[in-house]
């Protein structure tokens, strides 16, 4: 596994960040950092306030405070709750990218998987039906899907692919962050194993950043460079991920790794 | 008051046309966006155009010429109600001579002659939200439309392109209206696309089930989308209309008998007579 460079500027920065739906529930107190070419695991129960964090970080809901400063392509440092709602949507399709637990949430089945590659790049402005095509072919070799299947619909496609077809669309345009919810969960474990081993390679070799939301430590064990471990709405550990895992501190991160059932 | 007529003229009532008039200066000034409006039930069903005759009905004067076009015939079932319609509620002359006309209603067709500057013409809408089929939720489709997000529009294209090897959208062709809005055209055929760019003719558009109004000012750009290496092109025949020999109209395909014989003829009705008239007498 590539060492994260922790000498550059992060790509992401949090801090204070709060979206709360009641007492607890949400979340609250969030302040951390990515840098680039990390991958930063949250792991913590259902309800723990995830995927809320997740949805802030994505600019998909709007904290009630905090801030999130992305550093751009170009340079520049965003915060992305108070730049124009037209500039955060394009970074989200653009150098942002969102992989959803269920693939059928973040593809559209009734578009082949062709086009469904080729939305975000015709979104960003791309006008060549045969740069558009020639792309989509690169990333359905890149995620191990036949070639030949550029013209099928998603909704022909098994569980698997679809997850698969799904990272393909969202790494046609480059993102330099991408935030996974649970994109392993609901598989089986041969194609989860599968799976996982295609988003190590694919982060290692496009140097991306990202932060994956799961409750599988095994999967956090693998993938993630450095853990932060959430409970109640509040962040309760955070360290490297053979640390936290090997040597919990919070009472919660200890029930959490002593609940795992190793075969 | 028994001497006084039954209906206001032309149908609808001062404070309604008022009000679709508001909605029209609107749409005007933005061209291609769609503007809500208080539709009005009418003495017909919708899908029958109840939109187009809203417009009509606001904009009509007493010394208008009015023609009503149904797929560019002017003797189909809905082109004879409308304009028996406006006959009986607005005594207004009715023609079926586009370059006669002030007002032109029409569904599925831009007639062939090309329109002047004193004309206006009023198009019925079924759908009027061209990202409709890709974007199902209204309010974000409005969001799409505000932030100019049109990508997405490509998607359908694209598609196209991947099953059929060439754009085989042939009607409700999507365009981009004044550099700014994507706007659906109403089924009208691709080929006619074209005849709104730059148009010297104000062109209206009214969608009654949907209630929306949009607009395309004379003088205004209108480009239909297309991607650079597969260039926008419209429909061509090989052969010529069987009735008046026209090669640059759009032809309707019609099957004379249930042998399979068929023959293309322009699907504008006018247009055709005009030219077999212009034919017979050049003969004699």
């Amino acid at each position: 596994m590539k060492l994260p460079q922790l000498n550059t500027q992060p790509i992401l920065q949090v801090s204070g960040l709060a979206k709360l739906y009641g007492i607890n529930r949400g979340c609250q107190d969030v302040d951390v950092d990515l840098f680039p070419g990390e991958v930063l695991g949250i792991v913590g129960e259902s309800g723990s306030g995830k995927t809320t964090l997740l949805r802030c970080l994505s600019g998909e809901i709007e904290p009630d405070h905090g801030n999130i400063i992305f550093q751009s392509s170009h340079g520049e440092a965003l915060n992305l709750f108070s730049v124009s709602e037209a500039q955060r949507r394009l970074l989200m399709r653009s150098e942002l990218g969102v992989i959803r637990q269920n693939p059928r949430d973040g593809l559209r089945l009734r578009v082949i998987a062709g086009a469904n590659i080729g939305e975000r790049l015709m979104a960003v402005g791309d006008r060549h039906y045969g740069n558009i095509r020639q792309s989509a072919r690169h990333w359905l070799e890149q995620v191990d899907i036949q070639t030949d299947r550029i013209d099928d619909y998603p909704y022909t496609f098994s569980g698997g692919m679809q997850q698969r077809l799904q990272i393909a669309r969202v790494l046609a345009t480059r993102p330099r962050m991408v935030l996974m919810d649970e994109p392993t969960g609901g598989l089986d474990v041969s194609v989860q194993a599968r799976l996982l081993d295609l988003i190590r390679t694919l982060v290692t070799e496009l140097q991306l950043s990202v932060i994956i939301v799961t409750h599988d430590l095994a999967v956090a064990r693998l993938l993630c460079h450095r853990l932060m471990v959430m409970q109640n709405s509040k962040v309760v550990e955070t360290g490297l991920t053979d640390q936290l895992l090997d040597d919990p501190q919070h009472a919660y991160t200890q029930l959490l790794v002593s609940s795992v059932l190793t075969p | 008051m028994l001497d006084e007529p039954a209906y206001n003229f032309a149908y609808l009532d001062e404070q309604t046309k008022r009000s679709i008039r508001r909605g029209l200066l609107k749409a005007v000034a933005i061209p291609g966006y769609q503007v809500p409006f208080a539709g009005r039930e009418m003495p017909m069903p919708y899908g029958w155009g109840t939109g187009g005759v809203q417009v009509t009905a606001s904009i009509l004067g007493g010394d208008d010429v009015l023609k009503v076009i149904d797929q560019g015939a002017d003797d189909t079932t809905n082109a004879v109600s409308i304009r028996r319609f406006f006959e009986k509620t607005s005594q207004v002359e009715t023609t079926t001579v586009s370059a006669d006309a002030s007002l032109i209603q029409t569904r599925h067709r831009i007639p062939e002659q090309p329109l002047s500057r004193d004309q206006i013409l009023v198009l019925q809408v079924p759908i009027p939200d061209p990202l409709r089929f890709i974007e199902p939720s209204e309010t974000e489709a409005r969001k799409m439309h505000a932030l100019e997000e049109y990508g997405v529009m490509h998607v359908k294209l694209y598609e196209d392109i991947a099953h059929h090897g060439h754009i085989a959208t042939t009607y409700a062709y999507p365009a981009l209206v004044n550099q700014r809005y994507v706007m659906d055209p109403s089924p009208i055929p691709k080929f006619d696309n074209p005849k709104m760019h730059q148009s010297e003719a104000l062109m209206l558009f009214g969608a009654g089930r949907e209630k929306r109004l949009y607009a395309i000012p004379p003088y205004t750009d209108v480009k239909s989308l297309d991607f650079e290496d597969h260039p926008f092109e419209i429909q061509q025949w090989d052969q010529c209309c069987a009735l008046c020999g026209s090669t640059d109209a759009f032809l309707d395909e019609v099957i004379t008998d249930d042998k399979g014989s068929r023959m293309f003829v322009c699907s504008d009705s006018h247009y055709c007579q005009q030219r077999k008239q212009q034919t017979k007498q050049s003969d004699a």
